[in-house]
């Protein structure tokens, strides 16, 4: 590991001037994911500000405006929440299935939705990567590809994003709070993070020196309170996803009135499935359908030959979700 | 300037308090084990995968692999040496030797802390992946206990006799320290 200067800023304004001043500069908060890719000499900051204590724990209630979760809070606080397991079930659910007990009491909210990709060319400093060093190539075409994306890659980078909690967010049309050098802003999810193209160095919109302060997820209504996370994955737990999906649905009588579907570990972002959404209101409540939207959702896939199996993985997995949630349904 | 990469670091460990000059770099877990020769953490993977180094920080079960020593503050750090009261072993100490809980005994320590952090997260009511949203939190089983232990391996397999090590704790005192 590299040697680095470490500070602990007396409060916001403070940490985002030093961080915004020095290229080399990082925020520290949980550091699973960041002292982790410093060991094995990923990331190399000169200087650690440590955000930790300064950055707000904890859900807040906004009347008419939803949830405000503070980015410093513990996933297993957040999972643990009372209104998120009654109202917003499927981002507990999704809190739950990620990591293990001892990381998501050190992991924070924004750390997570921060945390890079584990695909094994990105974290091993022998190997070429275009993320990890610009124009060095990108070996995982031809080489070990099997847990990497099947939607919206591009030639420089077939990474995918690891975090479960975002893909429910995702669903949840979240949106996060930043606070950067010219101010503070709301980025919906969807402008928050980005696909690869031809600069995969960054996984989101944001610039050097923002800090996530917060995350904001609407009202909720019938159909966040009737939501789900699934995961596959290679052992039953502690693992990181093939495939995973995160979808709510509410009808009327035989009828979607509204539904969400969100998918996780097939792309370099969380894939919002809006072309299934769209095709699926006002549809029949059934398999059949759930499978044909979600069919054509994926039919923008473009696989590998030893990730081929994403695809239909993906679809198994929302029809069962959304087949489950239409049993438990009031008609 | 040359950049300052070391720091003067107050930390508290299973009730004293130790002031040590440390490299930035330093992980709780090389504190404990190079600089207070609390050798009882163990380094398993220290990339956060094996849950060996498993301390208690602030009353929270972490992995001390990764967090650096610098940033600990003023929580107070709990190892397997801080569990027993004298002789008298922490009740989930005594459950793993009643039931042979290990067979090396390398993942043990991490094994023991993380049961006890996990059994205050259940008696706190937090939920795990396979707690039934009808049901709650109210009961540990067995398929509970091996969710919630699910970052800790033990690469000689003695989870069958873990798993009934800490069921038996849980109730008897196991979420104290």
């Amino acid at each position: 590991m590299k040697q680095f200067a470490y500070a602990r800023p007396a409060d916001r304004e403070e940490a985002v001037a030093m961080v915004s001043g020095s290229p080399g500069a990082r925020y520290l908060a949980g550091g699973t994911n960041l002292v982790d890719l410093m060991r094995l000499g990923v990331a190399g900051p000169d200087l650690l500000v440590d955000v930790s204590a300064l950055l707000p724990s904890g859900v807040q209630e906004q009347p008419d405006r939803g949830l405000l979760i503070g980015a410093g809070t513990p996933n297993s606080d957040l999972a643990a929440d009372e209104r998120i397991r009654r109202d917003h079930p499927v981002l507990s659910q999704a809190l739950l299935a990620g990591a293990s007990g001892q990381l998501r009491n050190m992991a924070t909210v924004g750390g997570n939705l921060l945390q890079r990709t584990r695909c094994v060319y990105f974290t091993d400093v022998t190997k070429p990567c275009n993320k990890r060093e610009a124009g060095s190539g990108c070996p995982a075409r031809t080489g070990a590809h099997r847990d990497l994306a099947v939607l919206g890659a591009s030639e420089a980078c077939i990474a995918t994003h690891p975090s479960d909690m975002a893909v429910a967010l995702a669903a949840l049309d979240a949106r996060v709070h930043v606070s950067g050098s010219d101010g503070d802003r709301v980025l919906a999810l969807d402008d928050f993070y980005r696909l690869p193209g031809e600069d995969p160095s960054r996984d989101t919109t944001l610039k050097h020196g923002d800090l996530v302060t917060a995350v904001e997820i609407p009202l909720a209504s019938a159909l966040t309170r009737r939501s789900a996370y699934r995961k596959a994955r290679d052992r039953a737990s502690y693992a990181f996803a093939l495939g995973s999906v995160a979808v709510a649905l509410e009808v009327s009588g035989t009828t979607v009135r509204d539904v969400r579907i969100a998918f996780g570990s097939l792309a370099h972002r969380p894939w919002r499935a809006r072309t299934a959404e769209d095709a699926l209101r006002g549809a029949p409540a059934t398999a059949d359908a759930f499978s044909a939207a979600v069919e054509v959702e994926l039919g923008a896939a473009a696989p590998l030959p030893d990730n081929a199996f994403k695809v239909p993985l993906a679809r198994n997995l929302a029809v069962s979700v959304l087949s489950a949630l239409l049993e438990e349904a009031p008609r | 300037m040359t950049p300052v990469t070391s720091s003067a670091v107050s930390v508290h460990v299973n009730g004293d308090a130790y002031r040590l000059e440390l490299d930035h770099r330093t992980s709780l877990l090389d504190a404990l084990r190079e600089h207070l020769a609390l050798t009882g953490t163990k380094k398993g993977c220290d990339h956060g995968q094996c849950g060996a180094c498993t301390v208690l920080l602030g009353g929270r079960r972490v992995y001390s692999c990764l967090v650096l020593c610098v940033a600990v503050g003023d929580r107070e750090v709990v190892t397997v040496e801080g569990l027993a009261d004298g002789a008298d072993l922490h009740p989930v100490q005594e459950a793993f030797v009643q039931r042979d809980a290990f067979q090396c005994g390398y993942c043990t320590p991490g094994q023991i802390c993380s049961a006890i952090g996990m059994l205050r997260e259940a008696e706190a009511g937090w939920p795990s992946a396979v707690t039934s949203a009808d049901t709650g939190t109210s009961r540990l089983d067995e398929a509970e206990v091996r969710e919630r232990m699910a970052g800790n391996l033990c690469r000689c397999g003695a989870y069958a006799n873990i798993v009934p090590a800490i069921l038996d704790a849980a109730g008897h005192g196991g979420a104290d320290r």
